[in-house]
């Protein structure tokens, strides 16, 4: 799960980590208060879920509470399209009035989940305030990477060593460690999966701040931590993959025109991969999950056939402990109730094939049943018509 | 011979009494899996389909010789469970629970069962069969056959469709592992290697992986330099798009890492055969097992 800066920086502040002075605004005359109480220059920032805000003219420096608030009135409401948002570009509800620094040098602070090693692993460079991809792909003598046993935890003595291999000025030391230990301890205690603090900024009057924050969180997790589940702004996602999950779906939109419905998450990803082979592109990816009932198959179709750009849809289950009558007889009775239009494609094997394709002839309904996934491929791609 | 399980493996199922442990223990039985105890705290003392149940691992151990555990317990408790399980010492842990939080996996299960000298397979996985011998997990027996090739997996219901392909091939399988579709995973692809390139039953590997992580590239890695029998590979997500999480946990392109061009190129440049499509598994195993 995501949030925004606002609310990461709030976490950061709750674990003792410096962050500029701010307030989240939802309008206008929100941020010109936000500007009146911290009687400095401000910075007004767009709240996304997505990167590269400034480029794309989210972020906006005020010089009085009146600029304030007709800063926040220009960004609110706008489409802010950048390099994360994709072409259709996020609407922004909400602003960050913040605190504009003068800022001296800009660094990278990041803690990520290192699936190699196994553990947490923290990344630092001087090179901050850029992605930091492209400084690991373009420079990575730059970068200092520091993993953390897990049974002891981020020690101090690697905390120093990041930061003086920051090069921090001598009295920033002290308190860049500190701040790095507290960052572990957040990590940990919030079941996090990335915490980034990109620019963490030396001011010119020699405060380390984090002047930019991004905290994602383990959805296995959220469980236990109802605070940060309080933190999710649904606005953020796509309303089919929200009213997927509330299903236990796993639905990811996509571009193309053919819709999937699989039962599996590798073989939802190989169907999609056969989509493109036969020269269509995959509408979505769609996992119903071990447990094909007539009902999940019904909300699938639901989620599926709500982007209107799905011109076929080509369902594909191997059944193991699920049976494919079973699937079969929820993908008619699902036909039936929601008259779809779009032309099916089908292939169910394993367990019960054979019953479940005689279902599927003699419903009265005009379903192509396929026998390989290479012959159903190809006739959703054809069926979808480009 | 296959690996890790066969017919003298005896198999302790932790969440037995539970909707999905109860149901696959059946399954197991069915099988001809030996399944010798079952543990629910609480449920000591009772039995379940003949199978006596326990409040604890060691427990069950000392009573019944159990030297293999298959975990059903909910998400929230697995990474406990498996550490029970560790500590009791049985050999192997099979952890079919999807949904466990990363850092009970890095913190304490994986920390636990190093220091104990535990393999543990999964989670979020179908588990663990030598066909004919034994199946510990929940993949559908009926489409396996006793036969010549391993398969090691990210993935579920595609391991079934690579499964189907070798048995109509008529070359069979000697073990297939599923290791489990999130980032953190107990057994990976070059830990299946070993185990079976000194496995006189198997004579070819299938490879099943899909993007996000490096576990395809170490494999590259090893493949080049140690493993000397036919690999055929298939990788699934190439039209996944980056950041978004392709249902399970492992399978996300992070940071520009992780994408199936990568671990293609890699498998390929180590000689094995990598197949576009999902559907030429078999094919390709039977060609690379004749030349």
């Amino acid at each position: 799960m995501k949030i925004h800066e606002g609310q990461a920086k709030a976490l950061l502040k709750d674990y003792g980590i410096p962050v500029p002075g701010g307030r989240m605004a939802e309008t206008p005359e929100e941020a010109q208060k936000a500007a009146a109480e911290l009687g400095t220059r401000v910075a007004v920032k767009a709240q996304i879920h997505a990167g590269g805000r400034g480029k794309g003219g989210g972020i906006k420096l005020a010089d009085s509470p009146d600029d304030a608030r007709e800063k926040a009135e220009s960004i609110l409401g706008m489409t802010l399209v950048t390099h994360q948002t994709g072409p259709q570009g996020r609407m922004v509800r909400m602003v960050l009035v913040e605190e504009a620094l003068d800022v001296e040098k800009e660094l990278y602070l990041g803690m990520v989940i290192d699936r190699k090693q196994s553990c947490v692993t923290v990344i630092a460079s001087e090179a901050g305030g850029m992605d930091i991809e492209e400084v690991a792909a373009n420079t990575p003598e730059k970068l200092i990477r520091e993993p953390v046993m897990p049974e002891i935890g981020l020690q101090p003595f690697q905390a120093r060593k990041i930061a003086f291999g920051l090069n921090l000025p001598e009295p920033l030391i002290r308190p860049g460690t500190d701040l790095l230990i507290k960052m572990y301890r957040l990590f940990i205690e919030k079941d996090a999966s990335l915490v980034e603090i990109n620019p963490l900024v030396i001011s010119r009057n020699g405060r380390l701040l984090a002047a930019d924050a991004k905290v994602n969180f383990d959805d296995n997790a959220l469980g236990r931590h109802e605070d940060i589940r309080e933190l999710r702004d649904i606005h953020e996602e796509e309303p089919a993959e929200v009213e997927a999950s509330k299903h236990k779906l796993s639905y990811v939109k996509l571009d193309g025109n053919v819709g999937c419905m699989v039962n599996g998450a590798g073989l939802a990803m190989a169907t999609m991969d056969i989509i493109q082979l036969y020269g269509s592109m995959p509408a979505n990816f769609l996992d119903v999950g071990g447990a094909a009932s007539a009902e999940r198959v019904e909300q699938a179709f639901r989620i599926l056939l709500s982007d209107p750009n799905v011109k076929s849809v080509l369902i594909n289950i191997f059944g193991g402990i699920v049976r494919c009558d079973r699937v079969a007889e929820g993908v008619v009775e699902a036909a039936k109730r929601l008259e779809i239009k779009v032309p099916i494609v089908i292939r169910l094997a394993g367990t019960n094939s054979e019953i479940a394709g005689e279902i599927l002839n003699q419903s009265g309904l005009s379903f192509a049943v396929a026998d390989t996934l290479a012959d159903a491929a190809e006739k959703a791609v054809k069926a979808a018509g480009v | 011979m296959s690996i890790l399980v066969d017919e003298n493996t005896k198999v302790i199922v932790q969440g037995i009494t539970g909707k999905e442990g109860s149901f696959h223990t059946r399954q197991m039985k069915e099988y001809g899996t030996q399944v010798v105890a079952g543990v629910t705290p609480g449920k000591g003392g009772t039995v379940f389909e003949g199978i006596p149940v326990f409040n604890a691992v060691a427990e069950a151990v000392h009573e019944t010789g159990g030297d293999t555990s298959v975990i059903f317990v909910p998400p929230m408790f697995a990474s406990d469970a498996l550490m029970e399980a560790a500590d009791a010492g049985v050999k192997l842990v099979v952890c079919i629970s999807e949904g466990i939080p990363t850092l009970d996996m890095i913190r304490q299960a994986r920390v636990y069962t190093e220091k104990k000298g535990v393999r543990f397979i999964g989670p979020n996985c179908p588990g663990i069969i030598s066909p004919g011998k034994c199946k510990i997990g929940i993949m559908p027996g009926f489409i396996h056959e006793k036969g010549r090739v391993g398969v090691l997996s990210r993935s579920g219901t595609l391991t079934y469709e690579a499964v189907d392909q070798l048995t109509r091939e008529k070359l069979g399988q000697s073990t297939c592992i599923g290791l489990g579709g999130d980032p953190i995973i107990g057994t990976r692809f070059v830990d299946g290697l070993k185990l079976f390139k000194e496995d006189s039953q198997t004579e070819g590997v299938v490879l099943i992986g899909e993007i996000g992580g490096t576990d395809e590239e170490e494999a590259a890695r090893y493949i080049k330099q140690e493993f000397n029998k036919p690999v055929v590979a298939f990788i699934a997500g190439r039209t996944a798009p980056p950041g978004k999480r392709m249902g399970h946990a492992g399978a996300i392109i992070a940071g520009g890492k992780g994408t199936a061009g990568e671990k293609i190129e890699a498998l390929r440049e180590a000689g094995v055969t990598v197949v576009d499509s999902p559907t030429g598994f078999g094919a390709a195993m039977k060609k690379r097992l004749r030349s």
